[in-house]
């Protein structure tokens, strides 16, 4: 397996509080990897370790082969982009100025609007949709509209590796939808790699080529997404009991969490006090 | 915005906009100067005072504009220009409207090195630069207390906060220990005063803003816009956040202990004339030079506001801008609140 991509032996800590140890991962080289797990197992650490916000305590991040911490952030920033979970849109900014500031790793003082940056945010504004709102103020649009926004932005510093925190946390389930085939069109189209840490193991599984399930600072499991979704893992990482189905849709894995059993139709109250 | 492109590898951004706000500010504070310059005991006319600056009036004309007049006039311009710099550089990198060098404790350890110099006795030269190591410890202090993984915003604020109230605390108590004339003397520089200002007062401030500000714009202008977006989308686009913010604010608490060695701290300048600018330019982003520009303008408009308000009895230049500021930033919390970013 081609990785560009990886960490090895890990120590991962925030202050004295260590998240992971030991943690060894490797993303799969035009994958679209997700990296699942249930709240604070370190899915989001080990994506700030991979983009190089948090510096590993012990272990290395390698990107092409060289420590991540000994590359200059510029070069980084042309090869791996990120997509944080919280990013501030400034107070009036319009939408293609808001893009356009992807394109700052490839500028200097000189050359601070080449006809290849025009060219780049022209078409991540299209790839995204965001075409029409160029001149609309971020803050006036939709939390979806938003999102495809920032991803545009992301795009516009057309990096080879574009990694993803929680991209569709705070949007409802069309938008969710919405910018998760965008995700999809951008890795097959595009043929970027891309990393996400998703909450839904639903989407995780249709979407992903490469899963990571994580629990606890460790990595539980990786692979496809078939070999990874299975009730038993469920039940280890999540602990919670599932049936997996095949996803009408997609025939993708599909997990389906059990029934509270009702074996009488007893009310509560009388079970509490019993 | 426009673009001017000479080739593709030079290439220059522009706000039409934000040039039209800096270039009039600027052109209205230097009209101001030729009057202000013009006014006193012996009135000059525009044309006789622009005469005597290009070296062409009469000696005794040349000597009042050069040697009695300019100097005053040239330091309200860097001062002015110097802390509204300096404001807008804290407002976009604590990503809060109300953080200026005022509110953050960094005039009051400044006013603290001056007091120290009133209370042992020294020289104007001593007193400068000992505001200018006040300002600039101060400034380490909290920087250093902030401090913990990298320096956040709201950490800067509640230490810097902290900071002027106690160091509030400690110049009152210096003051009390001092001489009762010193003491005067003390109280008239804790104002803000323009009073008397020479070459020396306005040469280190001068010469800061010109190392300093090409600087700051050059080396980090972009990448301040990026980082107000949050520390870890300008992480990620290639910005080395930690330095960034070390260099650039190390940048301004030298212009801020600068300016108020040259004429004492004076107060809300540095938080009214980026909010000024921002609100002419229309423009995201620290908007550096506009602001400069306002600063330079509001202080020598305050100054000649401070010496005709009351004819016959001139006011220190931080009393007007101490009102005028406060006033604004009354409306400002109010009108902040409304629009739901406070």
């Amino acid at each position: 397996m081609q990785s560009r991509l990886s960490g090895t032996a890990m120590t991962l800590a925030y202050e004295r509080r260590t998240i992971a140890q030991d943690l060894t991962v490797a993303v799969p080289d035009h994958s679209f990897t997700v990296i699942i797990g249930p709240n604070a197992c370190g899915k989001s650490t080990l994506l700030r370790a991979l983009s190089r916000l948090l510096k590993p305590t012990a272990g290395a991040v390698l990107l092409d082969g060289e420590d991540i911490h000994r590359l200059p952030a510029r070069g980084v920033a042309r090869t791996l982009g990120l997509l944080p979970q919280t990013s501030v849109a400034p107070d009036g900014i319009g939408v293609a100025e808001l893009v356009a500031r992807g394109r700052y790793p490839h500028q200097g003082l000189l050359r601070q609007w080449s006809r290849e940056d025009e060219r780049v945010v022209a078409q991540s504004m299209a790839a995204t949709g965001v075409a029409d709102l160029a001149e609309r103020p971020v803050d006036e649009l939709s939390g979806g509209q938003r999102q495809r926004v920032w991803i545009a932005m992301a795009l516009a510093q057309q990096t080879p590796l574009l990694l993803l925190d929680e991209p569709t946390t705070y949007l409802d389930i069309a938008h969710q939808i919405e910018v998760l085939d965008l995700c999809a069109r951008l890795h097959e189209e595009q043929g970027r790699t891309l990393v996400a840490v998703l909450h839904d193991l639903n989407h995780a599984a249709r979407y992903a080529t490469h899963l990571i399930a994580m629990r606890e600072g460790r990595v539980v499991a990786a692979g496809a997404p078939r070999e990874v979704v299975t009730a038993e893992l469920v039940q280890e990482v999540f602990g919670l009991p599932c049936r997996v189905i095949d996803d009408p849709e997609s025939g993708t894995p599909l997990v389906v969490p059990a029934a509270r059993r009702r074996a009488t139709s007893a009310p509560m109250v009388a079970a509490a006090g019993a | 915005m426009i673009t001017l492109r000479v080739r593709d590898g030079l290439s220059l951004r522009l706000r039409p906009r934000a040039i039209a706000v800096g270039v009039t500010c600027l052109l209205l504070a230097l009209a101001l100067s030729v009057l202000a310059i013009g006014s006193g005991d012996y009135p000059m006319s525009p044309a006789d005072v622009l005469r005597a600056l290009t070296g062409r009036g009469t000696p005794a004309e040349e000597f009042i504009v050069t040697e009695l007049r300019l100097p005053r006039v040239v330091t309200a311009l860097c001062v002015g220009a110097a802390l509204a710099f300096s404001g807008a550089i804290f407002q976009s990198l604590v990503r809060n409207p109300l953080g200026s060098p005022d509110m953050l404790g960094f005039t009051q350890g400044a006013a603290t090195g001056a007091l120290v110099v009133v209370v042992l006795g020294g020289s104007s030269l001593a007193l400068a630069s000992s505001a200018v190591v006040g300002g600039l410890v101060t400034g380490a202090l909290v920087y250093a207390l902030s401090w913990r993984r990298g320096v956040h915003g709201y950490r800067l604020i509640l230490v810097g906060i902290g900071t002027m109230a106690i160091l509030t605390g400690v110049n009152g108590w210096l003051l009390t220990r001092a001489p009762l004339m010193d003491a005067a003397r003390a109280v008239l520089w804790l104002t803000g005063s323009l009073d008397g200002r020479g070459w020396s007062n306005a040469l280190p401030l001068l010469i800061a803003l010109a190392v300093l500000v090409p600087l700051v714009l050059a080396g980090h202008g972009p990448a301040m816009r990026l980082v107000e977006m949050g520390d870890d989308t300008a992480a990620a686009l290639g910005v080395r956040v930690e330095r960034l913010r070390l260099v650039v604010l190390a940048a301004a608490v030298l212009l801020v202990a600068l300016a108020a060695a040259a004429a004492g701290p004076v107060n809300f300048v540095a938080l009214t004339a980026p909010h000024l600018a921002r609100r002419m330019t229309r423009a995201p982003g620290p908007n550096l030079l506009p602001s400069a520009a306002v600063g330079a303008l509001l202080l020598v408009g305050a100054d000649q506001l401070a010496l005709r308000a009351f004819p016959g009895h001139q006011l220190p230049v931080g009393v007007v801008t101490g009102v005028l500021g406060g006033a604004y930033l009354v409306w400002l919390l109010a009108t902040e609140r409304r629009a739901g970013r406070l």
